[in-house]
């Protein structure tokens, strides 16, 4: 891309691009860390991710306000407006991204060294490895402008969805065999549904870059996976 | 008023008429202009749509406001200036020799950048754009004046002074009595050149506003230099560079997600 006759506009968008890069990396890091935390009982790390929110919400509304004056101060149009709007989504995204890592590192303080069914736990790592991998794959996206790689993020997400399924299964099993299970049982499921959740955010990002990209929205209809609501009533029954 | 069909249209002009389903009031094709030896406009084929507000937009000497002043004919004023094509305002070729320029001129009113008042009364100018092709009564006269200085949204500003003259009103108001001489003469299109250029925000405001009611009964094409003007108030945008037409289309894909990076280039600043 050509660059601006005002090179100020330049460097405006360039601002917007970095900080969405710097909280993309904080977003990275704090997921790895709290799934660490919860793993090894790690409080010290839990800690660390539960303070670096500040950070990453701190960067979410300079973004917003730097964006906001881009437009007042431009009027930015085409692939311009299009990257202001995207800034501001992408940020939003990330920032939630953030709350729910710090929110699995809360929960790992909580549940502390209660017994953990080795199996979940694992299933949990496994199910955060492939959510960070999205994650690393959007935001490269994002940054390279790369709309084929952000169109298979929103493809695989579906296979996340299933692994949520299946433990959202196990867990209840474990709950139903004792009630003394339920307290960290519940704990897990709402991490395995906070990952999940990042799984989503991660499409909306991959939507955003198809967005920024194109200039067209994508279809909404989301390959999806999770039967956790069928699996209720099954177990239930 | 029919619709057109033309063979002849370009691919970029008219690219959106197919899914629009509005009747095509002026379609110009294969349009070549000459300033003497200079070929200014290059091959133009272009639908211009009833009752729709297309902008030109483009950079300076792209033959945009050229383009314009071929539509009325008014570049016919200077001899070594010449059109070659075809421009067809309901079917009918306005550069044929048989038309009538006068005729022609009261069908197709023209706006230029700076307000242009007569030096005369505020009735006068109004009246006098009238009486230029008609000879209605005195009561009807004043009729048409109030109607034309209502509709250009000026009426209750110079109810009272419609005696005094035209040159002492505020350069907006001057615009819209311009804008309010050619609507007297009941014209089908409005040619408007950069009409706010040279007005403040308050005054454009107005403007714009007017163009956005104007467009229930005329067709009208507005030269504008202000990207987000050509945004705000017209339905169709035309690109323009270097005497040629670079893209065409509705002007919310226009200024969102344009096709050509020429377009892009320009309307986001980054001309080389």
């Amino acid at each position: 891309m050509a660059e601006h006759i005002v090179s100020s506009y330049d460097n405006d968008l360039q601002a917007l691009r970095r900080r969405i890069s710097e909280m993309g990396g904080i977003a990275e890091k704090m997921l790895v860390d709290a799934i660490g935390a919860l793993v090894r009982h790690d409080t010290a790390l839990a800690q660390t991710v539960i303070a670096s929110d500040k950070r990453l919400d701190l960067l979410q509304r300079e973004i917003e306000e730097n964006a906001i004056l881009t437009i007042a101060r431009r009027q930015p149009l085409a692939v311009d407006l299009r990257e202001t709007i995207s800034a501001i989504r992408v940020s939003g995204d990330v920032e939630r991204i953030g709350d729910l890592a710090k929110n699995i590192a809360k929960r790992a303080l909580a549940i502390g060294s209660d017994f953990q069914p080795q199996k979940i736990v694992l299933g949990l790592q496994h199910m955060s490895d492939l959510v960070l991998g999205q994650l690393k794959d959007v935001l490269d996206a994002y940054a390279q402008q790369d709309t084929a790689r952000a169109l298979d993020v929103w493809k695989r997400d579906g296979a996340i969805d299933a692994l949520y399924t299946s433990l959202f299964r196990e867990l209840l099993t474990y709950m139903m065999e004792d009630p003394r299970n339920i307290s960290f049982c519940t704990h897990l499921l709402f991490c395995a549904k906070n990952i999940e959740r990042i799984g989503d955010h991660t499409t909306n990002i991959a939507e955003t870059v198809h967005y920024l990209v194109t200039g067209e929205t994508l279809a909404i209809d989301r390959p999806k996976n999770d039967r956790s609501i069928d699996a209720s009533s099954e177990v239930g029954a | 008023m029919s619709t057109i069909a033309v063979n002849a249209s370009s691919a970029i002009g008219s690219a959106a008429a197919a899914d629009t389903g509005v009747p095509v009031r002026i379609a110009v094709r294969n349009l070549e202009f000459y300033y003497g030896d200079f070929r200014s406009l290059k091959s133009i084929s272009l639908d211009f749509y009833d009752r729709q507000v297309t902008a030109l937009i483009g950079p300076s000497g792209c033959g945009k406001s050229t383009l314009l002043r071929t539509f009325n004919r008014i570049y016919s004023l200077y001899p070594e200036q010449r059109a070659e094509g075809q421009i067809l305002l309901d079917g009918q070729n306005v550069l044929s020799p048989s038309i009538d320029v006068n005729e022609l001129r009261a069908r197709v009113g023209m706006v230029f950048q700076k307000p242009t008042p007569f030096p005369m009364s505020i009735y006068d100018n109004i009246a006098f754009g009238i009486r230029l092709y008609e000879k209605p009564p005195k009561s009807e006269l004043d009729g048409r004046v109030e109607e034309a200085l209502r509709k250009a949204a000026l009426w209750d500003e110079v109810k009272d002074k419609l005696r005094q003259s035209g040159m002492g009103l505020s350069g907006g108001q001057q615009q819209r009595l311009c804008i309010a001489r050619t609507i007297a003469q009941h014209p089908e299109v409005i040619l408007l050149d950069e009409p706010t250029s040279a007005l403040d925000p308050i005054s454009t405001g107005k403007i714009e506003e007017l163009i956005e009611q104007l467009r229930s009964e005329f067709t009208i094409v507005i030269v504008t230099h202000n990207m987000q003007q050509a945004a705000r108030i017209s339905q169709f945008t035309a690109f323009m560079y270097l005497g040629e037409l670079v893209e065409f289309g509705p002007t919310t894909k226009m200024f969102m997600n344009p096709s050509k990076k020429q377009t892009q280039d320009y309307i986001t600043g980054r001309f080389g």
